[in-house]
């Protein structure tokens, strides 16, 4: 087992559950900030639970926050290996011939995620744990929906979210799919696997970028 | 017997092998460790040599030019294999295998190392298969076999029209696990230079890296030559471009015999050449010539417009057209053997009926088989009053399943669509039957030097059959070689290893560096290829599909002119002691332009048509080939005099006392 | 037509290489890529300069010797072929032509357009083979039977020339076609199946030693291999090694 964690194929393989956990993770988050469209009521709901039950806060938590950091770690060390694959570029190199532009640039699509992620953990996660723990703060389950809504209301946030949104359709659009072929799975289902990964990587992201701007051009009136 | 002695055992022929197997002598594994073999070129022959050997315990060294024991061009064979397995209950057998090998060599090959080639031959396919070699497959899970020119049974067992290619790779495997093992020591972009006998045996090689230019001394208590046929020698043919005879014409020089020379197998159906700048010919399986109508036009004005672009193929009516092989040979019509097709090519193109730019192409002609087949499947799928196109679309359907990679290889060089319009064709150098002279232990008259597979003479006769080259290379590697090299191994295993530093290599060695210094010291313009191309025209027009005495004698001058010319001339840029393409390829067209005077002088010497070699004195009144089996039923083996013009001529008499002589008759 | 050559020349594997522009006239359309490669040669050798040398042999599309990098793809801007099957119809006349040797650190260049692809050797002798002795006294070929179409894709896998234009072809410079060509073709088969595992832990491991990049499903490699080797074979090594490696 040792040599799982050496080998090119094992550190995919690695690269592939990571990331169909964090597709996971996205399928719940989108449908929790749906919610925040729908029904106010029910996002505060929903928001508190996930910020005070134990078991999101104490284990869920922790692993998502480990199943990034291997992600974009693990990412690293293969990119950093493949350029050392190739010491000597060449003066011409037509990769659009046979490869797809997202999937020679996972890199780029992942570290503007990454990049977005700072961002977006200093909007919400800081925020959510200096309230919580530095702080002190009382419990309130009806915070949410306002702080929010109050977040998009600076347009370049918006953009950035919504600029974002868009690299992650890409990272999922080559990403997803790729992770079976990396676990070995490329039978009958490949096609449906394919298929449903371009629908998945515009219409979560669409979602996503969706209640950026809706939040956007939607404030609260106090 | 005289000088030459096939050391062929006695007794009946079916029993000789197995007889011959348990008299000769063993080396005891203990000893095996303590024997170095080296074994040159790693095709088919070489490769599975390198493996069964290493595996016996013997060290085993292996030198190949191509940068991995991979490539050798064993692994451009299409068609398939031959064995004797009988899995079609087609009436096959060893025997059978056995007389059309024979017959189809023209009754020119020695019968007790055909019959064992046909003996070991199904031992072939249990061993592929147990590698891991993927064949074609039935339905029912069982080997699939097609049948190929010249037999009446269906024994030949292929992998998509990729035989030679897998079988490559399954010798290669097992080298490979030797070399793991570390009993195989793998030597890549490495040319052997010279053979060095000590006290007269072979004891070693001098070779060059071709990377680093150096020169180095190998040395081992026997050395086999597996290194392929000589075709290069006319610049243009089906051979890979490194293809050589350097090793065999080393060995040559040194003392061991070189047979039959003038045997040379030009196959039918080859892309033409395009033009001057042609550099190599590509093969179009012979399985094409099973629904494919070879024809050129009735009237020479039609072929002339054809030339010219003025006429299209498929403009001519039937009866505007020459099927000639359905003409002159209406019992085998387009499926005569290599040999005669390609005559009977060269014959209409002579007469001016060629097809091609140049004058040097026929057709072959599939439009009546894609409507044949299109009619079947129209009937078979129930429909009524199909109309022309529609025949032919399902036609051509049938055909792409059947030849689908080759009519995409042929259109891909050619740039015409053959299912449209006919494919263009032409005869090209394939294979070589002549080759070092080897007894029944595969060794040659150079005691411990050894040739095995296309490199020897042994089992082809005047002409090869089809899937028997790569039946051939994996006998002598895999089941033959290893035991008989033993008989000679055994009287040195007290002999320890092989210094390198004796007087014998340091005089090989010297003799090596003086060549090249020779070959480097050229003063003229030319180029290696302007010498090989000459000499391959003088080869094509005077040596080729047929000969006469005139020509023949010409071209011997001819040639020592050119060689003269060669040396004195030509040009090599670069310095010998690095990478250098140019030099590596002065080095082997030196030898063809010495084996091309040997080539030219046997073909001279035999007044007989037999098999590929056809002379024009010797034909029946139809133009048929007339062998004569009185005066030449022997093997040509020329020992090296000095000068190819100098080299003297041993017989060995064929003797056949399990098959009866008979003429070859297609018509 | 003419055409406007620009070529890595390097002198040895120690010495900096470079582009180096040349200009030949009089090329035929029916001319193979590589025939017009030898008449550029021809002309450098009665200039007195030292000719372009590059790797080739069969000239025929099997032996996998050849290997150029024609503008930015290997094999040039075919699909489905060698560098000695492309012929110079592909091309126009005054068209810019670059060509440049496979660029992967475990391929070093050796001169000019010639790399050492010995690497390819190296993972091939960790483990691909079966380990039969070949003078041994095996079972009768037909003893087991294979399904037609499970032989039929050991055979697809197995058409694999070793040219190595997976590897160029790839971002990253990864053999895991190459490789799991071989494995493929082995754990499809019965006579196979008997040492896979230890066969894809061996030849993984070497080909992880020797350098290759790793796989990030891009394809590029299954476009571009003259024999259209399936990317199907890189899910079956990985889907073998996984399952070698838990078992342990």
């Amino acid at each position: 087992m040792s040599g799982l964690i050496k080998s090119s194929i094992a550190r995919k393989v690695v690269m592939a559950l990571s990331g169909l956990f964090l597709v996971t993770f996205l399928v719940l988050h989108v449908t929790i900030n749906l919610a925040s469209v729908i029904s106010p009521e029910f996002f505060n709901e929903a928001s508190h639970f996930m910020g005070y039950n134990p078991l999101v806060q104490y284990l869920m938590q922790p692993i998502l926050i480990a199943g990034v950091i291997v992600h974009f770690v693990m990412g690293f060390v293969l990119e950093l290996q493949n350029r050392a694959a190739r010491d000597i570029n060449y003066s011409k190199f037509k990769g659009s011939a046979n490869s797809s532009w997202v999937s020679r640039n996972m890199i780029y699509s992942g570290l503007v995620i990454l990049a977005f992620l700072g961002l977006h953990f200093y909007d919400f996660w800081i925020h959510e744990m200096t309230y919580k723990y530095i702080e002190m703060n009382p419990e309130d389950p009806t915070r949410y929906y306002a702080e929010t809504v109050e977040k998009f209301a600076p347009f370049w946030r918006t953009v950035i979210y919504v600029v974002s949104f868009v690299l992650l359709s890409l990272h999922l659009w080559h990403g997803f799919a790729s992770s079976f072929q990396s676990m070995g799975v490329n039978n009958k289902y490949t096609p449906t696997i394919k298929t449903f990964t371009k629908i998945f990587a515009v219409v979560v992201p669409l979602a996503f970028a969706f209640i950026a701007l809706y939040h956007h051009l939607n404030p609260i009136t106090h | 017997m005289g000088i030459l002695d096939s050391k062929e055992p006695q007794g009946p022929l079916a029993n000789k092998w197995t007889q011959h197997k348990n008299e000769i002598d063993l080396v005891n594994p203990a000893n095996k460790r303590n024997i170095d073999i080296i074994i040159v070129g790693t095709g088919l022959a070489g490769g599975s040599a390198a493996a069964t050997l290493a595996e016996l315990g013997y060290n085993v060294k292996t030198f190949c030019y191509q940068d991995s024991p991979r490539r050798a061009h064993s692994i451009a064979a299409q068609g398939g294999v031959n064995a004797a397995k009988n899995y079609q209950g087609d009436g096959d057998s060893v025997y059978r295998l056995f007389y059309d090998t024979v017959k189809g060599g023209d009754y020119r090959s020695r019968e007790s190392n055909v019959y064992r080639l046909a003996e070991v031959s199904s031992n072939i396919i249990d061993q592929c298969v147990a590698q891991g070699v993927p064949f074609a497959r039935e339905y029912g899970g069982l080997l699939d076999n097609r049948s190929f020119g010249g037999v009446l049974v269906s024994r030949t067992f292929y992998a998509k029209g990729q035989t030679g290619q897998q079988l490559l790779l399954g010798a290669y495997g097992a080298m490979n696990r030797q070399i793991q093992r570390g009993k195989i020591k793998s030597y890549t972009r490495h040319e052997m230079l010279d053979l060095v006998l000590v006290e007269g045996k072979a004891r070693g090689i001098i070779a060059r890296d071709l990377v680093s230019g150096e020169i180095e001394r190998h040395s081992a208590h026997a050395v086999v030559l597996a290194t392929g046929g000589y075709g290069n020698l006319f610049f243009l043919s089906t051979y890979a471009m490194g293809a050589n005879v350097m090793a065999a014409w080393r060995a040559h020089r040194r003392g061991a015999f070189f047979a039959n020379p003038c045997f040379t197998q030009i196959h039918p159906t080859c892309i033409p050449v395009s033009g001057e700048h042609q550099s190599k010919l590509t093969l179009m399986s012979e399985s094409l010539r099973n629904d494919g109508r070879i024809w050129v036009p009735k009237r020479k004005e039609d072929a002339i417009a054809i030339r010219e672009g003025k006429l299209k193929p498929v403009q001519l009516s039937e009866e505007e057209r020459d099927y000639y092989l359905e003409r002159r040979y209406p019992a085998f019509g387009n499926l005569v053997p290599r040999d005669v097709a390609s005559r009977a090519a060269k014959e209409r193109c002579d007469a001016g009926f060629g097809v091609n730019k140049t004058g040097e192409a026929v057709f072959l002609d599939f439009a009546s088989a894609i409507m044949r087949y299109g009619k079947e499947k129209a009937l078979t799928s129930g429909m009524k009053e199909p109309d022309d196109n529609t025949i032919r679309e399902l036609g051509e359907k049938i055909v792409e399943a059947k030849y689908g990679n080759l009519f995409q290889m042929y259109e891909k060089i050619v740039d015409a669509n053959p299912y449209k319009t006919p494919m263009m064709i032409y005869p090209a150098v394939h294979y070589t039957m002549g080759g070092l002279w080897v007894d029944y232990n595969l060794q040659t008259t150079i005691p411990g030097c050894y040739a095995a597979g296309e490199a020897n003479f042994s089992d082809h006769g005047a002409n090869r059959l089809g899937a028997s080259a790569l039946m051939q290379g994996l006998a002598d590697g895999y089941f033959v070689l290893p035991y008989t090299i033993g008989d000679y191994l055994s009287d040195d295993i007290r002999t320890g290893a092989i210094p390198t530093d004796s007087p014998e290599f340091d005089a090989a060695e010297k003799d090596v560096r003086d060549r090249m210094e020779k070959l480097m010291s050229g003063t003229g313009i030319h180029s290696v290829d302007y010498y090989h191309k000459k000499l391959g025209k003088i080869m094509w027009n005077k040596c080729g599909m047929s000969r006469n005495e005139k020509e023949l004698k010409e071209a011997i001058k001819e040639i020592a002119e050119l060689r003269k010319d060669f040396w004195e001339n030509v040009k090599i840029p670069g310095s010998p002691d690095s990478k250098n393409q140019e030099l590596e390829k002065a080095g082997r067209v030196a030898d063809f332009l010495e084996l091309g005077e040997l080539f030219a002088k046997d073909a001279l010497e035999r007044n007989e048509s037999c098999g590929g070699h056809f002379r024009e004195e010797y034909q029946t009144p139809e133009g048929e080939a007339l062998r004569d089996d009185e005066n030449f039923k022997f093997v040509s083996a020329w020992e090296y005099m000095g000068e190819p013009s100098a080299a003297k001529l041993h017989k060995e008499n064929l003797v056949y006392e399990n098959i009866k002589l008979k003429t070859r008759s297609y018509k | 037509m003419k055409l406007h050559l620009k070529i890595w020349r390097q002198k040895d594997a120690s010495t900096k290489g470079q582009m180096v522009d040349y200009t030949l006239d009089g090329v035929e359309s029916d001319m193979s890529f590589l025939e017009m490669l030898d008449i550029l040669n021809e002309e450098l050798i009665s200039k007195g300069e030292e000719p372009i040398e590059f790797d080739h042999d069969c000239r025929e599309g099997i032996c996998g010797t050849c290997s150029l990098q024609i503008n930015g793809r290997p094999h040039g801007p075919d699909t489905m072929i060698t560098v000695c099957q492309l012929h110079m119809r592909s091309f126009n006349d005054g068209d810019e032509i670059v060509i440049e040797p496979w660029r992967a650190k475990a391929f070093p260049v050796i001169k000019d357009l010639i790399v050492d692809r010995s690497a390819f050797d190296r993972i091939q002798q960790a483990g691909g083979y079966i380990s039969v002795n070949t003078s041994g006294r095996p079972v009768d070929a037909n003893t087991i039977p294979i399904k037609k179409h499970i032989a039929d894709t050991a055979m697809d896998a197995a058409t694999c020339i070793g040219c190595g234009a997976c590897v160029a072809a790839c971002k990253n410079a990864s053999a895991m076609l190459f490789t799991s060509a071989k494995v493929s073709q082995f754990a499809l088969l019965p006579q196979g199946q008997v040492e896979a595992p230890e066969r894809v832990q061996n030849m993984v491991r070497q080909m992880d030693l020797e350098g290759f990049g790793n796989c990030t499903n891009t394809g590029a490699c299954e476009i571009e291999c003259p024999k259209g080797i399936s990317l199907e074979n890189i899910a079956r090594m990985n889907r073998e090694y996984l399952s070698a490696t838990v078992k342990g």
